[in-house]
């Protein structure tokens, strides 16, 4: 098997605090192969923002990365310098916001910044880049391309912004793209138009993506595999499916429970009791220990370690769940 | 040009009659520094030109007064109207000059202090603090009397007092700013930080810098004006218009009030039109106060 695109190994992202040392990303490792989407799951303050701006080395003081590799197409980019990395960003990973009312600069057309990552990744001539903002914009379902070109970000709605950051993303053919939570501030019905959009983008040109997300649902919708996480720790992955039908984890358990369903009569909606724990005073044993309905005294004493359990599923969990029939 | 004039902003403007007023007043003082050279008849620093023999005429209104000159004239026989949109030219040149340099540094501080933060950004700031915590024409003043004057340094000495305003606001802003996922977006795509700094954060925090400048104009004219009047001002022979206001002070009690007078109200009608504009544009592009 070819190597895969992406290759995080045991990454560590840790912030200095006044209050203590954070290990917001605490040996995390998953890959991400050409072509394939990756869900990356968890609750707020999870570390999965923290390992999307890792990945592309813009993690700002008092964060830095302490440890762990990201090999990226066989080479550990972790290690880069800034030049070489700015490089790398923009050309060959790209990135999509939560936010699409500010992640454009109010002050330029969207021609204007289109055209900037063009210039700064590619040697195409001025009329040459204009082409391509233009199918661009067409691709990602913005009628009147031509015209739109010289609007400003106000004059869009804002699933239509989204749809200029996605083009933008995918402009300069980057093989990487990581999503970080790109439809949690769209309308329901917009997302799932910006969610098929992305799909569509992906499997068209062939590029990888982690879709960073806390919305199971999108997840199940779009993700070939799901990485989920714990305070900053992987505590399951495997494939989306499997996952989906019968997770081996608490955690996993829990997040799905807690999706409501039309077909449920339950009046009340089941939830995870408690709140994430303060990651600075974790001790040894498994972080969930103190809101698991199956925890038991080994949970206290040992940290599990990130094992296969069964079928894809690899779980980090002393005493993982049976399959569901 | 049909948008700019529908414009709420036109439109506010032709509603408020002190904005409307300040900023008629600003364009005929303007139009008499320009095009005032053209109106007199004489040049009040051309010594062929001047007849000692007018010296100390009263205003045309006043018994004695010669209609050759409107507003009178000193004791060198100079015509004050003259010398008045003469020393305009001066004081607004210096006004403008000061506001454009201290912008500029200004600008450039606040922006590296907003942009990087840390040390840079603490030191920057202490500085300004300390500036801050002396009266601006204290400064200005140490600064003249300890270097000389001359216009280049009353640049220097109004620049090293304007900074401060700039470089607070810019660093404000500029902190609001890079906040936002724009910004983020722009060192994903691979932009380095000068990059960024100069296409991104600094077009968003320009609407702030207009209302500063407009204020700043105005205040640094007085403080030229103050310079001037105390003696560590422009030398004599670019005299401003609180050079004039000196110079005719000295004879004021001998009942000659028109030579330090008419530039004085000059002074007072200029900044007074200047400042009301300037209320007017902070009003109107601050979005907290609408």
């Amino acid at each position: 098997m070819a190597e895969p695109l992406l290759d995080l190994r045991g990454l560590q992202t840790h912030f200095q605090t006044f209050g203590g040392l954070v290990k917001a990303v605490d040996g995390v490792s998953f890959n991400v192969k050409a072509g394939e989407i990756v869900g990356l799951v968890g609750e707020s303050g999870g570390g999965k923002s923290v390992i999307g701006f890792s990945i592309l080395g813009l993690v700002d003081p008092p964060g830095r990365i302490a440890g762990g590799e990201i090999r990226f197409d066989g080479r550990d980019i972790s290690k880069l310098g800034e030049r070489e990395m700015r490089n790398v960003r923009g050309r060959d990973i790209a990135m999509v916001f939560q936010d699409p009312m500010t992640s454009l600069n109010p002050v330029y057309t969207i021609g204007r910044q289109m055209d900037e990552v063009l210039r700064l990744h590619t040697n195409l001539d001025e009329a040459a880049r204009r082409t391509r903002c233009i199918r661009m914009l067409e691709d990602v379902g913005i009628s009147g391309a031509e015209s739109r070109l010289d609007a400003y970000p106000h004059q869009f709605s804002g699933g239509m912004r989204q749809r200029v950051v996605i083009a933008i993303a995918l402009l300069a053919g980057s093989r990487l793209i990581i999503a970080d939570e790109p439809t949690t501030a769209l309308d329901v019905t917009v997302q799932s138009q910006i969610l098929k959009l992305m799909r569509r983008q992906v499997q068209e040109t062939g590029a990888a993506m982690i879709l960073i997300t806390h919305d199971l649902a999108v997840v199940s919708e779009m993700a070939d595999r799901v990485v989920v996480l714990y305070c900053g720790k992987v505590v399951e992955r495997g494939l989306t499916e499997e996952v989906i039908r019968s997770p081996a984890h608490p955690y996993t358990r829990g997040l799905l429970d807690s999706i409501p369903r039309i077909t449920d009569r339950q009046r009340r909606l089941r939830q995870i009791p408690g709140t994430v724990p303060d990651i600075r005073t974790l001790g040894a044993g498994c972080s969930f220990r103190g809101r698991c309905a199956h925890a038991q005294p080994l949970c206290a004493e040992r940290s599990p370690e990130l094992v296969p359990v069964r079928g894809s599923l690899d779980a980090a969990c002393h005493f993982p769940l049976q399959e569901a029939l | 040009m049909q948008r700019l004039l529908s414009s709420e902003f036109v439109h506010n403007y032709r509603h408020n009659i002190p904005a409307v007023l300040g900023s008629l007043l600003v364009l005929a003082f303007a139009c008499l520094a320009i095009f005032g050279p053209l109106l007199v008849w004489q040049d009040p620093y051309d010594v062929s030109q001047l007849e000692l023999m007018d010296s100390f005429k009263p205003p045309v209104w006043l018994d004695g007064g010669d209609p050759h000159y409107l507003l009178g004239t000193d004791g060198q026989g100079r015509d004050v109207l003259a010398s008045i949109i003469y020393g305009a030219r001066i004081s607004a040149f210096i006004g403008i000059a000061a506001m454009a340099c201290s912008c500029v540094i200004g600008t450039t501080l606040g922006l590296i202090s907003g942009y990087y933060g840390g040390m840079l950004d603490a030191v920057i700031m202490r500085v300004a603090d300390i500036q801050l915590s002396f009266p601006s024409m204290l400064i200005a003043l140490f600064l003249m009397s300890a270097f000389g004057n001359g216009i280049g340094m009353i640049l220097i000495a109004l620049t090293a007092v304007g900074w401060v305003v700039y470089a607070r606001t810019v660093r404000g802003s500029t902190l609001s700013e890079i906040q936002k996922e724009y910004i983020q977006a722009a060192r994903v795509a691979g932009l380095s930080d000068t990059e960024i700094i100069r296409r991104h954060v600094l077009p968003n925090v320009l609407t702030p810098l207009i209302v500063v400048s407009t204020i700043q104009v105005g205040s640094f004219i007085l403080i030229e004006a103050s310079l001037s009047f105390l003696g560590v001002g422009v030398p004599i022979t670019e005299p401003s218009l609180g050079l004039l206001v000196k110079e005719g002070f000295d004879v004021l009690f001998s009942g000659i009030w028109w030579t330090s007078a008419f530039p004085g109200l000059f002074i007072m009608f200029l900044v007074f039109g200047i400042n009301l504009f300037g209320d007017f544009l902070r009003d109107e592009l601050n979005p907290r106060l609408r």
